[in-house]
């Protein structure tokens, strides 16, 4: 995939593509999506990089020190948002019972926690999805 | 060995057929006195913005009622993850030489 034309569009479309996604990863709670549609479509611009420029490239752009990072704190990071709720004495992964400010509905704040944890498991399912696709690359070079 | 086959075909059959009385004993399809449509989905849909402030009841249920059922989801995608690394990865040292 040496093509001039491809390359020069795809360089153009990639930033967008991965700005659209984290939109629809923050605006999972006023809009349809959400996060898992939105991690995937993040997830999308890196592996249509990967596909075009090589793998080689995407690798210098998304090191292997921030997949692992992302890969290991997703999750963690939606589990510490769980934990809100039991040091405000409540149970694990509460929203409204812990008190927290629910917002204005229809705006970005709305939500409390969940937007937090959109977050969480938007990272979780674009690295989970980037790392697959680039192990599975290497193995077969 | 034709009558041990025998016996499990009636097995089979036995099997199959208890499994169609309870298929024939399923409300109809899509019938409002159906025992899914309970409270739970009234409640989502009448309360899930008071409760959540969210517009978005997708979202409500999947980050907020069901929080515990995405926190595992992400756990599966993360077990996914490693499991493909640690299957696929090939070892710094071990280039070249198979």
């Amino acid at each position: 995939m040496r093509d001039f034309v491809l390359k020069r569009v795809v360089a153009v479309i990639i930033p967008f593509i991965s700005l659209y996604g984290f939109y629809v990863i923050l605006h999972g709670a006023i809009s349809p999506g959400g996060s898992f549609a939105g991690g995937i479509i993040v997830a999308l611009s890196v592996i249509a990089f990967a596909t075009i420029f090589g793998l080689d490239r995407a690798k210098e752009k998304l090191p292997e020190k921030i997949l692992v990072w992302t890969d290991s704190y997703g999750t963690l990071w939606y589990v510490l948002m769980g934990l809100v709720g039991i040091v405000k004495g409540v149970p694990f992964l509460s929203n409204r019972l812990a008190g927290i400010n629910l917002g204005v509905p229809g705006t970005l704040s709305a939500g409390g926690l969940i937007a937090l944890i959109g977050i969480g498991v938007g990272i979780r399912v674009a690295s989970t999805m980037i790392t697959l696709f680039f192990t599975m690359m290497e193995e077969e070079k | 060995m034709k009558i041990r086959n025998l016996i499990f075909l009636l097995i089979i059959l036995l099997a199959i057929f208890t499994m169609l009385i309870a298929v024939a004993e399923l409300p109809p399809y899509g019938s409002p006195d159906n025992p899914v449509h309970n409270m739970v989905t009234e409640r989502y849909i009448n309360k899930a913005l008071e409760e959540t402030g969210v517009n978005n009841i997708v979202t409500a249920i999947v980050l907020d009622y069901r929080a515990y059922d995405t926190l595992f989801e992400t756990i599966v995608l993360f077990t996914a993850a490693i499991a493909v690394y640690v299957t696929l990865k090939k070892a710094k040292g071990s280039e070249g030489g198979e």
